[in-house]
């Protein structure tokens, strides 16, 4: 396999973003309760992280040079920027797709997934299709992370058994944990790393 | 006086009644992630403590200056310029823990505590008030963020700030340093909580019955 599709494999699968990272737990707890909002969110998110990417590369490799130190509140800005623009261009061109994305647009760019991108893929000192295929990974790793959570959720709160104590946040990251440990199944799958 | 103590209130408020962690469930993602050692906790909390302090203190000299549209924007900026001031110190200073916490120290910008922080008091309250939310709040993310480590790391590798706590015999629970560990770790700790809250609301439902009959 190719060294972008180990990279998107890793990403997807070993190093999920959420279940191995930490990163975008808010949504991930939060908006996790139905699973078609669940899986809207997903998409929106895979949107704006290729997005993220690109700003960031170009900032990388055209302005940061010179002033390094500006790197992080360049990226939130610029980021931020970005996906305002395109939330207002895909209003004015594709209602039904600003309908499927559009709410969760702005909360996503404040979502600590999107920056831990930007920073991630500067760390690794990725180049453009890196970058985009990176994100593309990590964007799809996120979305496969809240669909499952959104599916067990809703199975389980459909079930009364479960003692009132333990409803909620609680019982939300426990599940988080035994996701977690199931994809840490998968670190063995390459042996190259 | 009576200001006095408003203030310690605050500061109180922040440490264990609304708590950030425990009973708000703020700032998850730098929490999880870095707690799997008390000095990493300890470190990622004084950072976060800096730079929730050194904001509060912009937004509330600020508050009249700021329009309302951009407030969030403005808001980001100045906890952007903070974590960018930290992340610089930390790495001359120290580091070894600038390493082991990596991309997380800039990763303070997207912590919903502190951002929330400013919109809900900071920007609404005076100087002296933000400073004693800002105390009370990061002393109880620091709180929480040394407890998490400390359990993990006691139960991941049988120390605690690097002192060996058991004898050879002890077979370390590695799953509690992985991942996993701390969303479940987490999820005990919250459970432990409602449990409390739960047995305090009860006793305090009887001691109303009891007042009724008297």
């Amino acid at each position: 396999m190719g060294d972008l599709g180990w990279i998107f494999i890793s990403t997807l699968l070993i190093n999920n973003f959420v279940l191995a990272y930490f990163l975008g737990l808010c949504p991930f707890l939060g908006v996790s309760n139905k699973l078609e909002v669940s899986f809207r969110l997903g998409l929106a998110t895979i949107f704006v992280m290729v997005v993220t990417a690109l700003c960031a590369w170009i900032l990388n490799t055209y302005v940061l040079i010179y002033a390094p130190y500006l790197r992080l509140i360049s990226f939130i800005v610029v980021i931020a920027s970005v996906v305002q623009l395109i939330e207002m261009v895909i209003k004015k061109l594709s209602p039904t797709l600003f309908r499927a994305l559009g709410i969760f647009l702005p909360l996503i760019t404040t979502n600590c997934a999107i920056l831990g991108l930007a920073i991630f893929a500067t760390n690794k000192g990725y180049g453009l299709w890196e970058g985009l295929v990176y994100a593309l990974g990590a964007g799809m790793g996120f979305t496969l992370a809240i669909v499952l959570m959104a599916g067990i959720r809703q199975e389980v709160e459909g079930a009364n058994e479960m003692p009132r104590l333990i409803r909620g946040f609680a019982f939300n990251l426990i599940i988080s944990g035994i996701l977690s440990m199931a994809f840490m199944g998968f670190a063995g799958l390459f042996s190259s790393s | 006086m009576a200001k006095e103590k408003l203030a310690y209130d605050e500061f109180m408020k922040g440490l264990w009644r609304e708590n950030p962690v425990f009973v708000q469930v703020l700032g998850l993602c730098p929490l999880l992630a870095v707690t799997n050692s008390a000095v990493n906790g300890l470190a990622m909390g004084l950072a976060s403590f800096f730079v929730l302090l050194g904001s509060s203190i912009l937004v509330s000299l600020l508050k009249n200056y700021i329009p309302k549209q951009v407030r969030i924007s403005c808001f980001i900026i100045i906890i952007a310029t903070f974590v960018t001031v930290v992340d610089y110190s930390l790495a001359a200073a120290m580091p070894v823990i600038h390493k082991d916490l990596g991309a997380f120290i800039p990763l303070i910008v997207c912590n919903c505590l502190i951002l929330g922080r400013m919109e809900a008091f900071a920007s609404r309250n005076t100087l002296r008030m933000s400073v004693a939310d800002a105390f009370g709040m990061g002393a109880g993310f620091l709180f929480a963020l040394v407890a998490l480590g400390a359990v993990r790391e006691i139960f991941g590798v049988g120390e605690l700030f690097g002192i060996t706590l058991f004898g050879p015999n002890f077979e370390p629970w590695v799953i509690m340093i992985l991942p996993p560990g701390g969303f479940i770790t987490l999820g005990v700790m919250l459970l432990y909580f409602n449990w409390v809250e739960e047995k305090k609301n009860k006793i305090d439902k009887q001691l109303a019955a009891e007042d009724g009959v008297n």
